[in-house]
């Protein structure tokens, strides 16, 4: 029976928790290559990582000091280009100076601020604090023009695009911190004096503004910071509640109008993501239970998962045969392809876990046969390089790893992989924490009146998704119990230490060699494939691959790429899409924040895909 | 139709009655059903509770929840059932409380069973939260509060329950004192941090009640440790902004409660940058009207005593321009159109109102550049006089608060107050107002009539003489101050006239009841307002010729009595005015005592009363005058000259220049 209770939000992805990786370029912050950084750096690149998590620093750098460049001549500069003076004569307004900093405000930090402390007044104390656009006159105080504002000192006045100011806050002289916030949300701006937040300030709509501070009496000294230290107002509190904001509206935003509408979709997704990664166990009672039908024979999604167990558990050489026998002209017909899977078996010698070598070498078949589940954090540098392959694929892979998630604990994400391919019970949770609010067990408890508070907040949480994680909390976790973890690095040999292997994948080296040679022939020089040869060579160069700059290529992540891409191969001779349209809906979701960004639209800052995906 | 109508309630009333007589089935498998298809039929329906209550279903479900032969199941259910009727309306809780469902559920929480306890303990929390139920029930046997703090460990449904019966019962400083007693800050601080938020939002609400006004509770709180954690940053963390608005809300109430308590300093960061500026952006128009009179009023008390927050406060978010904004509900937005918003702006205008002129009040006690930004808000001269004069007494109160707070002002007494001529309301405030009212409105009053207030004509014009008279027989020694306090103001450098109508209005009488007044303020205002009246000479023979006799009588008393040396000290000035009169300097000069008791106050060990006291004599002896001949002649013969001469030489300048000058008239 179709189950026609909306699903809160927050559910909708549940059954996919764990993915990490997908927006991994959102978030990509650049690292200094220099290794000397100092603490300073590191406090300042820390914080400005924390507050503006979506910034990609690659194409909107963040303010980091005042510009050498950007500023009037009677502005002096010191301590790393963050304290300003006045050194001009300071006679009349005409002698005011302005230094704008290095970069404009990227739109997707969302809310941006920074802090200025008064050194000292000087002489009459005529600073000015706030924002303007490139190219505005630097012989002027911030806010006197257009595209400029400011916050001054003498009379506490704000300036917005005008020589006149209007009365706003208090007076700020030697000892002050004075902060200027800006909203890309709302377009607002506030300034802070001592910590306490002033007011708000109507629309600055204008983009790409700079942090910008002027000076125009002699002895006038000013120290920026723009992240370098803590800050003295609670910026992130403010940063909170605009975040909270941000998500109350995705929450609330309107969904399908005809009932059942909606999470029909839903179902249809978790279907079909189901079907496309081989879950056939979980897919087939999921779909039974949602009452959907399958696209595909059952026999075809097992045949798929035998050789996607084959491919992820590095046995390469038998995932190559049983694909040429179940899909006959696959291959013949991807030479690419069946050069990609070649070059992975190769690795796999390498690593003693292929087939062909297994065999011959010293270890036992059984510790072959697991799927090295070592525990891994989605964070880990070796992920993140996993997810530098095309965004979709980059999904693709550790979407795999979301799933059992809800059910054994993040720490063997990829544990369901052990399991044999006949475990129908594998994932057959997962379609109770989508439908669970049907089977929300109402026995123990009295059945009273709700309550009418009238202020009350309810608790957020759907009983669909609690009642399904407590369900698999009380569930045996019977493949973590199957999993065995690779023997300790230590113990590692090329080709499991057997010289017959090793013999085995010189040879088949040789062939993979002129596999190349017979490829670039026939189809024209291929940069990607002469690459991947070449650094799979490359692990022979040393005498620990394990632990060389190429060693990365071992590492049993690297094999669900190969996988992801001989998959969805399979698929579309299948006629079947090469992407489940749930990776489409996520990856669609993160390209529309990076337009976001780029387009000035700071809410994007406060919904990342990620945040829902966990 | 009336036809059909009446058909209609006695079939409803023939169900209902079915459903009660189903509780008296013999069979109790019966009974259990018949108590559950009650439960269904309630619930939402509160014609049909109030039919169960009229059919006499509450004394039968008490007996059967009593019962401890009728099982659990039956027990529970009743309990369920009496609590959907106790959702009901007001007068069913009168009813149900009438029936003494509160002793019967009380006993029920000794029960071993948990469900039974928590089903009475949700009814009695429906009961107690609600405005009709005397609190004090809870309190009557004394087993019943440790009873409910030991139940607190049980479930998060008790501690939900119990947290808020606590929470809406603790409303004297008794309440908190046996809360307090009964470990309920040990018992509850853990609850902080609960995974329920329900749970979390009602302990945190029970430690706003338990440390409001209350220095015990607080002082014990700024030590308690949760999870390793002190409680003020608990509650700093409860105030982030994500939060839920109303534990943002409640948090900064318990941590403004703690300072006004004196548990936290003013200028901890907790207090100044979390507890005030959350406290400031609750006053925002993005909160509801009900959080933003609450967020103003608690801002209000946390800055009343400290004027470094109150310069905060000001400047933090355009607060004194926000605050205007609660002037303007019911807005024109919310027209006919939209009955409900119009409806529940009204219902809040009020609240809103007074919430912003206790505020203002607050923000311009001490600051006079304060007060001068709330003096040129938009119309808020006007908005005050008009708050005098409304129908709410909680407004009128807000605002005459708000007045005597500005009226600290000499700069706004010379302007704006005159402009708005704020004196014609406020006059009006003062006849037949309650005495908080009356309190501060006469000390409002007090300021209009300092010297240079222009408003101190028109109000001496306007009778109101009379009135601080009788203010000054009232039993409340604050408005007793007030009263004479506004006559002294009034009798500085006043007009003849007025004077003698003050002395004829308050009548002898009274100056000496007040002259002897238990409040030692209240006397000493009654000796300023004496010398205010004996001042200029034509004056002082007046007054001295009528009430002469009288007033050295109380001269006389209060130097003889054991007063205070300021008192002493006004009293020998008085004297000192009366010997600067013409006639009246022989009331003095043939009261040999009273020159004995001058010459003494000459020799104290007082500098002040040796000077009040030389100053009288100087007077006396002065040259100028008819027969200061012979007044210096029996003044040499009773030894004053020598007294002089001694003084001469005295250490403080002040007294040995006074002496000199005195000593030069028999010079002359």
């Amino acid at each position: 029976k179709p189950v026609s209770l909306p699903l809160h939000p927050k559910t909708r992805v549940a059954v996919m928790s764990g993915q990490s990786s997908g927006c991994g370029f959102l978030m990509s912050v650049v690292v200094h290559g220099d290794s000397t950084l100092n603490e300073q750096e590191k406090e300042l690149n820390q914080r400005l990582r924390r507050l503006y998590p979506a910034v990609n620093e690659s194409e909107t750098p963040l303010p980091r000091s005042w510009s050498p460049k950007d500023k009037f001549s009677y502005i002096g500069l010191s301590q790393n280009n963050l304290r300003v003076h006045y050194k001009g004569h300071g006679k009349t307004p005409k002698d005011a100076a302005s230094v704008r900093a290095t970069h404009p405000i990227p739109a997707a930090c969302g809310v941006y601020y920074f802090e200025v402390k008064i050194i000292s007044k000087g002489r009459d104390g005529y600073m000015g604090i706030g924002l303007s656009a490139q190219g505005v006159n630097m012989n002027r105080l911030p806010g006197w023009d257009k595209h400029s504002y400011g916050y001054h000192g003498d009379d506490g006045h704000s300036f917005c695009s005008s020589g006149t100011g209007q009365p706003y806050g208090p007076t700020f002289t030697t000892g002050d911190v004075i902060g200027c916030c800006v909203n890309l949300i709302n377009n607002t701006c506030f300034y802070t004096k001592n910590g306490h937040s002033l007011g708000r300030k109507k629309s600055n709509d204008w983009p790409n503004l700079y942090p910008t501070v002027g000076l125009q009496t002699p002895g006038e000294v000013v120290d920026a910071n723009f992240g370098q230290h803590p800050f003295v107002f609670d910026i992130e509190d403010y940063m909170r509640e605009w975040r909270t904001k941000i998500q109350a509206q995705i929450d609330r935003f309107p969904i399908g109008e005809r009932e059942g509408e909606w999470q029909s979709m839903i179902q249809k997704m978790v279907a079909s993501y189901l079907v496309h990664h081989s879950y056939c166990a979980t897919a087939e009672a999921f779909a039974k239970t949602t009452d959907q039908a399958v696209h595909e024979e059952l026999a075809s999604i097992k045949n798929r998962q035998k050789i996607q167990k084959l491919v992820l558990s590095g046995r390469m050489g038998e995932a190559i045969e049983t694909t040429q026998q179940l899909y006959p002209n696959l291959l013949e017909r991807n030479p690419d392809l069946l050069f990609m899977l070649k070059v992975r078996q190769f690795i796999e010698m390498v690593n003693g876990t292929d087939s062909e070598v297994r065999c011959l070498g010293g270890r036992s078949p059984k510790s072959q046969d697991s799927y090295p589940g070592s525990p891994r954090s989605f964070s880990s540098p070796s992920h993140k390089a996993s997810s530098s392959q095309p965004y979709l694929t980059g999904f693709d892979s550790s979407c795999c790893n979301g799933v059992t998630s809800n059910k054994s604990h993040s720490s063997s994400p990829h544990s369901h992989k052990a399991c044999p391919p006949s475990s129908g019970s594998t994932l057959i949770s997962s379609d109770i924490s989508v439908n669970g609010s049907r089977q929300q067990p109402l026995t123990s408890d009295v059945d009273m009146e709700v309550d009418h508070f009238t202020n009350g907040v309810t608790e957020s949480s759907s009983n669909g998704f609690l009642n399904g994680t407590s369900k698999h909390a009380t569930e045996p976790d019977d493949c973590d119990a199957d999993m065995e973890v690779e023997s300790a690095q230590s113990k590692r040999q090329l080709c499991g230490g057997s010289q017959a292997a090793i013999e085995r994948m010189i040879h088949f080296g040789r062939e993979l060699q002129s596999m190349s040679e017979h490829l670039r022939r026939e189809c024209g020089k291929n940069s990607a494939n002469k690459k991947m040869l070449k650094d799979a060579f490359s692990l022979l160069a040393y005498s620990d691959p394990w632990n060389s700059p190429v060693g990365y290529q071992l590492d049993s992540i690297q094999r669900e790429p190969v996988c992801s891409t001989l998959n969805s191969a399979i698929l579309e001779t299948h006629n079947l899409p090469k992407q489940p349209p749930l990776a489409q809906a996520v990856g669609q979701a993160a390209q529309c924040l990076a337009i976001m960004a780029r387009s000035g639209s700071g809410s994007c800052a406060f919904a990342s895909v990620d945040d829902y995906l966990h | 139709g009336s036809c059909i109508l009446s058909f209609d309630i006695n079939e409803v009333t023939a169900t209902s009655r079915h459903y009660v007589d189903r509780l008296f089935d013999p069979d109790p498998q019966k009974v259990l059903q018949g108590v559950i298809d009650m439960k269904n039929a309630v619930i939402g329906n509160n014609k049909q509770k109030a039919n169960l209550i009229v059919l006499g279903a509450v004394p039968r479900l008490l007996y059967l929840l009593q019962q401890s032969s009728s099982g659990l199941d039956l027990r529970t259910e009743c309990a369920v059932v009496l609590g959907s009727l106790a959702m009901g309306t007001e007068n069913n809780i009168k009813s149900l409380v009438d029936c003494h469902i509160i002793p019967a559920l009380l006993q029920g929480l000794l029960s071993p069973e948990l469900i039974f306890i928590e089903a009475c303990l949700r009814c009695l929390r429906t009961v107690f939260i609600s405005p009709v139920t005397p609190v004090q029930l809870l309190y009557t046997d004394p087993t019943v509060i440790p009873h409910l703090m030991s139940l607190l460990s049980s479930s998060q449904k008790t501690q939900e329950y119990i947290t808020q019966i606590f929470s809406h019962c603790c409303k004297t400083s008794d309440h908190q004192t046996v809360l307090f007693n009964h470990s309920a800050v040990q018992h509850i601080a853990p609850l902080l941090i609960s995974p329920s938020y329900k749970v979390r939002m009602q302990a945190l609400k029970c430690f706003s009640v338990l440390a409001y006004e209350n220095t015990q509770v607080s002082m014990t709180l700024v030590n308690v440790l949760v999870d390793g954690e002190p409680l003020s940053q608990v509650f700093v963390r409860m105030m982030q902004r994500d939060q839920p608005v109303e534990m943002q809300l409640t948090a900064a109430k318990c941590l403004t409660f703690m300072c006004r308590a004196g548990a936290i300093q003013t200028e901890e960061s907790c207090i100044v940058l979390k507890t005030l500026p959350c406290l400031v952006r609750m006053c925002s128009k993005d909160h509801l009207l009900e959080e933003r009179v609450d967020g103003a009023e608690t801002l209000a008390y946390l800055i009343e005593p400290d004027v470094e927050l109150q310069r905060i406060a000001s400047t933090t978010d355009h607060l004194v321009a926000m605050l205007a904004d609660y002037f303007k509900y019911p807005s024109s937005v919310s027209a006919i159109t939209d009955i409900k918003r119009l409806d529940h702006d009204l219902k809040h205008a009020h609240e809103l109102r007074q919430a912003a002129f206790k505020l203002y009040a607050s923000l311009g006690s001490n600051d006079e550049d304060i007060r001068k930004k709330i003096t040129d808000t938009e119309n808020m001269m006007d908005r005050i006089v008009s708050g005098l004069s409304e129908s709410s007494i909680k407004v009128r109160l807000a605002a005459v608060r708000c007045l005597h707070s500005l009226s600290r002002s000499v700069q706004q007494l010379r302007t704006s107050f005159h402009d708005h001529a704020v004196w014609k309301p406020l006059m009006k405030l003062l006849q037949n107002a309650p005495d908080d009212v009356l309190i501060m409105a006469s000390s409002t009053l007090c300021n209009l009539l300092l010297e240079f207030s222009p408003s101190k004509e028109p109000i001496l014009e306007s009778g109101v003489i009379e009135l601080l008279c009788s203010l000054t027989q009232s039993d409340s020694p604050a408005l007793r101050i007030n009263g004479i306090w506004a006559l002294m103001n009034m009798a500085f450098q006043a007009d003849q006239k007025v004077k003698v109508e003050i002395v004829g209005c308050l009548g002898t009488e009274q100056l000496f009841r007040l002259l002897s007044d238990p409040d030692n303020s209240v006397l000493m205002k009654t000796l300023g307002l004496l010398r205010n009246l004996l001042s200029t000479r034509p004056h002082i023979d007046q007054i001295m010729s009528s009430h002469g006799k009288q007033i050295m009588q109380a001269v006389t008393l209060i130097l003889e009595a054991e007063q205070s040396i300021e008192v002493k000290e006004q009293t020998l000035c008085i004297l000192a005015n009366i010997a600067d009169g013409n006639t009246a300097k022989d009331l003095i000069m043939t009261n040999d005592d009273m020159l004995q008791k001058i010459k003494y106050y000459m020799s104290h060990s007082s500098v002040k009363l040796q000077l009040a006291a030389t100053f009288c004599i100087s007077n006396l002896i002065w040259n100028e005058e008819d027969g200061s001949q012979e007044r210096q002649d029996k003044l040499r013969e009773l030894g004053f000259v020598d007294v002089l001469h001694k003084l001469s030489q005295a250490s403080d300048p002040n007294l040995s220049d006074r002496a000199k000058t005195a000593m030069q008239q028999y010079l002359a």
